[in-house]
């Protein structure tokens, strides 16, 4: 028999108004696998971890995590799901208003009642384990660089040791070499806790570092998945096209004329 | 014709959407207001913010209508030798009507404004969803301590401004236009009721929470970047001192109609 699916996504439709985004998402993660969706802007990726977070409702189908259906999820239920999964968005979404090590203990504090005491304690841990030293823990937001914010984001992400890792365009806006650090560390740390990881991305090089697996994306469907050593000779259309970066082939954009 | 039938019913069910928003959005704003866990440092910061940092403003604004009212009263009741109601006019004027409505105004441009704005910048950087994914809801941390202040603070500024008003014309009036101080107080003593106090402290605090409400529910549902928070800044301080001014007429009519 086989081991039953961490997340999986049964037929999730979601639309808004007249736009039809997701149109039937089916998607299985592992339990300790790292599954790297990837696709291009507007294709309904962000809107995907959106409806497993509960942030959105799809309109129809079925999310599941470790079998047991997440959909329609409020109140303290809603708040122990997200207890045991783990956050990275896309521009850091630190709090402007708190000092570093309240980022990252924010979780612990608020979500887990650790003492604040021991939440820093955690925090300036976590913020080593992201290469950051003390000195950062009272600045705030605005004082670091989009790198260093990553990783504070990347720090809270970890800070309460959950389950499942989400993260929404790790490397978007950080230079290679920057970029290739942060797909390191998120290697390193969800291969340290274990956990299960899904990751949302355009940047290739970075699919290829912390996949276990590759989804595409593609209107709202997912067209290809496999492991990740497999990519390069999918015979996918889709798939070849994207990850050549080529304009010409079955995905085109939608450009008006000025 | 046929598109200003359109346009209306759409303008129409966009109101219909708005106010169904709206209530929905109190309904749960103050259940999360009366429900533990409460955020005792979320609401300690607005109280400060709301109630310590409004003082100069509100403080400023009293006085200086207290002092304009005793001027102006005099000149208008010299015609009718019924100068010696001008401590009576103020004391009324300021307790009743003047110290809420321009506080409550005032406090709308400084706390809504910066309640819209704080907000809906986190909506726009996915501060929000973050909260949300820390197991935080966003109506219990951010919104329901700010409506909290609101109400507590504003009766408490209003009952400072009630005492700065009046010594501003009792300064007009002992310094400038030469009444006897013992008398002026006497006369703005005998006059002042408790209802008149107490009816200004209510609407103050009919005020606040709308202040709160406002500013909260247009950051909330901010949309489109820089563009969206600004609308909703500009909102949030209309909307409020529009609220503020037909619930001004209504507690009136509670307090005084016969």
């Amino acid at each position: 028999m086989t081991e039953p699916s961490k997340i999986r996504l049964t037929g999730v439709h979601k639309r808004f108004g007249d736009k039809h985004v997701l149109r039937g998402i089916d998607l299985e993660i592992g339990r300790a696998e790292s599954l790297v969706v990837i696709g291009g802007s507007g294709t309904g990726k962000s809107v995907m971890v959106k409806c497993i977070l509960g942030l959105m409702r799809p309109d129809a189908g079925d999310i599941a995590i470790d079998g047991e259906s997440v959909v329609g999820l409020t109140g303290r239920a809603h708040d122990a799901l997200m207890a045991r999964i783990g956050m990275l968005f896309q521009g850091g979404a630190l709090f402007d208003s708190l000092p570093v090590w309240q980022n990252v203990a924010f979780g612990l504090i608020q979500g887990h009642r650790v003492d604040r005491r021991k939440a820093k304690q955690i925090a300036l841990e976590k913020l080593a384990a992201v290469g950051l030293g003390a000195q950062v823990a009272d600045l705030v937001p605005a004082e670091l660089s989009g790198g260093m914010q990553k990783r504070v984001g990347l720090a809270r992400a970890i800070a309460s040791e959950p389950e499942m890792i989400f993260f929404d365009e790790p490397t978007t806006g950080l230079d290679p070499i920057m970029s290739d650090v942060i797909n390191e560390l998120i290697v390193k740390c969800t291969k340290e806790l274990g956990a299960t990881a899904l990751s949302i991305t355009h940047d290739m090089a970075s699919a290829r570092k912390i996949a276990d697996r590759i989804a595409m994306i593609h209107e709202g469907e997912i067209v290809w998945v496999g492991p990740v050593s497999e990519i390069d000779r999918s015979d996918n259309p889709y798939v070849d096209q994207f990850i050549h970066g080529r304009g010409e082939g079955p995905i085109t954009m939608q450009v008006k004329a000025l | 014709m046929l598109s200003f039938v359109r346009l209306t019913g759409q303008a129409l069910l966009h109101l219909l959407e708005m106010t169904g928003r709206l209530a929905l959005f109190t309904l749960s704003a103050l259940s999360h207001c009366v429900r533990p866990p409460f955020h005792f440092r979320q609401i300690l910061r607005q109280l400060i913010d709301i109630g310590y940092y409004s003082l100069p403003v509100v403080g400023l604004t009293t006085l200086f209508t207290g002092m304009v009212l005793a001027l102006q009263s005099y000149t208008g009741f010299a015609r009718f030798n019924a100068e010696s109601q001008i401590a009576s006019i103020v004391t009324l004027s300021i307790t009743r009507e003047l110290a809420p409505v321009l506080a409550g105004l005032m406090v709308a441009g400084r706390i809504g404004a910066s309640m819209a704005a704080e907000i809906g910048t986190m909506r726009v950087t996915e501060q929000i969803d973050a909260l949300t994914t820390l197991s935080t809801n966003p109506m219990k941390y951010l919104v329901a301590p700010r409506l909290i202040a609101g109400l507590l603070m504003l009766p408490l500024l209003v009952l400072v401004g009630d005492v700065i008003g009046i010594f501003g014309g009792f300064l007009i009036a002992v310094y400038k236009l030469g009444f006897n101080p013992a008398s002026y107080l006497s006369s703005s003593w005998d006059i002042l009721t408790v209802m008149d106090v107490v009816s200004g402290l209510a609407k103050a605090a009919a005020f606040g929470f709308l202040i709160a409400l406002m500013g909260c529910f247009q950051g909330y549902y901010s949309r489109g970047g820089a563009q969206g928070v600004g609308t909703a800044t500009t909102n949030a301080v209309v909307s409020a001192s529009i609220l503020i001014l037909v619930f001004n007429y209504g507690i009136t009519e509670l307090f005084f109609s016969r």
